[in-house]
């Protein structure tokens, strides 16, 4: 009983400390002076790494799910004579959950595993020790480009995300269903409206943006250095993401859409 | 050379990413980003005017002529005021015109549908359109026929 709470301690204070150095890391990385002209290049880079070639992944999954949002919303609202609101159900889904949503659960994994793993992997090879005894911060070399080529990418993939979904959705009910163009695009352009849904879509996203690289950053950059440390962290990594991503969706969702 | 695909990628996806944008604030949204996108406003006032939203689209014989750009109640008619905004290249409703709220499909969306009258006189900026019938409300409908019934 005694060790079970001991235990139980332990846990706690060892989840706590790593909450703690996670904002240290974030502080420090971020906090820094800035040095434009040495992290330009940088942050271009992981951006490519992280966004564009997320890309694919990106559009691919975001025109099959619009096409099934189309096909579902066709199937159930043609029971009610009104299937011309299917492009105002595609769009409102994608804009306001799903684009942002699933967008950061696939670049949770897509990207976040990746930047995990090449950050422990630095750590294990003793990568990062070295950059530090030739006196460059590791921090503000290797974690700050990678964080803001994360908060960059993660908006635009979602936008993206909601694009594709959206253009997906209106070849399933428009192109093979046969739902009238103009009520189509009519009914969805009524109901979606740019500050109400667009841009909290795209707040969302970009709180995602933050949550996903942040952790994935610190996993990497906290975990065991050896083969199985660097596995741990890589599945804690795509494990906390999601559950941060899904927990933190409804707090935003209640923020903007409750009545709270 | 290498770092070239880097750059020239990057510079892709920022612009996919903004053309998305622009695309989802255009189709999806239906911004007007410029409010005068040529039009003159016409008012009308009616009893009930249902389920109607700014930006519903204002028609005659179905076909869009305008849009709907604020509803407000009129405080000292006790009714609401719908602004509309028709296209300027719309030059034959008359004075006389009619407006009606009216449903597209049973659950669909509600617009206002405008009819022509007889005049020669034409609607210009800021006029009123007298003759306009409210949107059926369900409940009034079925609280109409139940009392008819019970009448009997």
């Amino acid at each position: 009983m005694l060790e079970l709470l001991q235990r139980l301690g332990h846990k706690t204070l060892s989840r706590l400390a790593a909450i703690g150095r996670a904002g240290q890391v974030l502080v420090q990385s971020l906090v820094a002076a800035p040095q434009p002209l040495v992290m330009l290049p940088l942050v271009l880079k992981q951006i490519y790494f992280v966004g564009v070639l997320s890309l694919v992944i990106i559009v691919v999954s975001g025109g099959f799910i619009g096409m099934v949002l189309g096909l579902q919303g066709y199937t159930i609202l043609v029971d009610y004579g009104s299937e011309q609101a299917v492009g105002q159900m595609v769009a409102l889904s994608l804009v306001r959950e799903l684009a942002p949503v699933v967008a950061a659960l696939l670049f949770a994994g897509r990207a976040g595993s990746a930047l995990t793993a090449e950050i422990g992997l630095m750590k294990a090879t003793e990568q990062l020790a070295s950059l530090e005894m030739i006196g460059v911060d590791p921090l503000r070399r290797i974690v700050a480009p990678r964080l803001w080529a994360g908060f960059i990418c993660m908006p635009i993939l979602a936008i993206i995300f909601a694009v594709v979904g959206i253009w997906g959705g209106s070849l399933v009910a428009v192109d093979w269903l046969g739902i009238y163009e103009g009520s189509f695009w009519a009914n969805m352009q009524q109901s979606v409206d740019f500050y109400d849904d667009v841009l909290n879509g795209i707040i969302k996203a970009v709180c995602f943006g933050v949550v996903v690289t942040w952790i994935a950053v610190f996993e990497g950059y906290d975990c065991i250095p050896t083969s199985e440390g660097i596995s741990q962290a890589t599945t804690r990594t795509v494990v906390y993401s999601s559950l941060a991503v899904l927990g933190l969706d409804f707090i935003l969702t209640a923020l903007m859409f409750g009545e709270l | 050379m290498r770092m070239r695909t880097v750059e020239i990628g990057v510079g892709a996806f920022m612009l996919a990413g903004i053309l998305a944008l622009v695309v989802l604030v255009l189709n999806v949204s239906g911004l007007n980003l410029s409010e005068q996108t040529g039009g003159y406003k016409v008012y009308a006032r009616f009893d009930n005017i249902g389920g109607l939203t700014p930006r519903a689209k204002v028609a005659m014989s179905g076909v869009q002529i305008g849009q709907v750009t604020a509803i407000r109640i009129d405080r000292d008619m006790l009714m609401a005021e719908v602004e509309m905004e028709i296209f300027n290249d719309v030059d034959y409703l008359t004075t006389d015109s009619s407006a009606s709220i009216l449903t597209a499909g049973l659950l669909g969306e509600q617009y206002i549908g405008l009819v022509p009258g007889a005049e020669d006189e034409i609607l210009g900026s800021g006029d009123y359109i007298r003759d306009t019938q409210s949107a059926l409300v369900l409940e009034e409908l079925i609280g109409k026929f139940l009392f008819n019934k019970v009448s009997e």
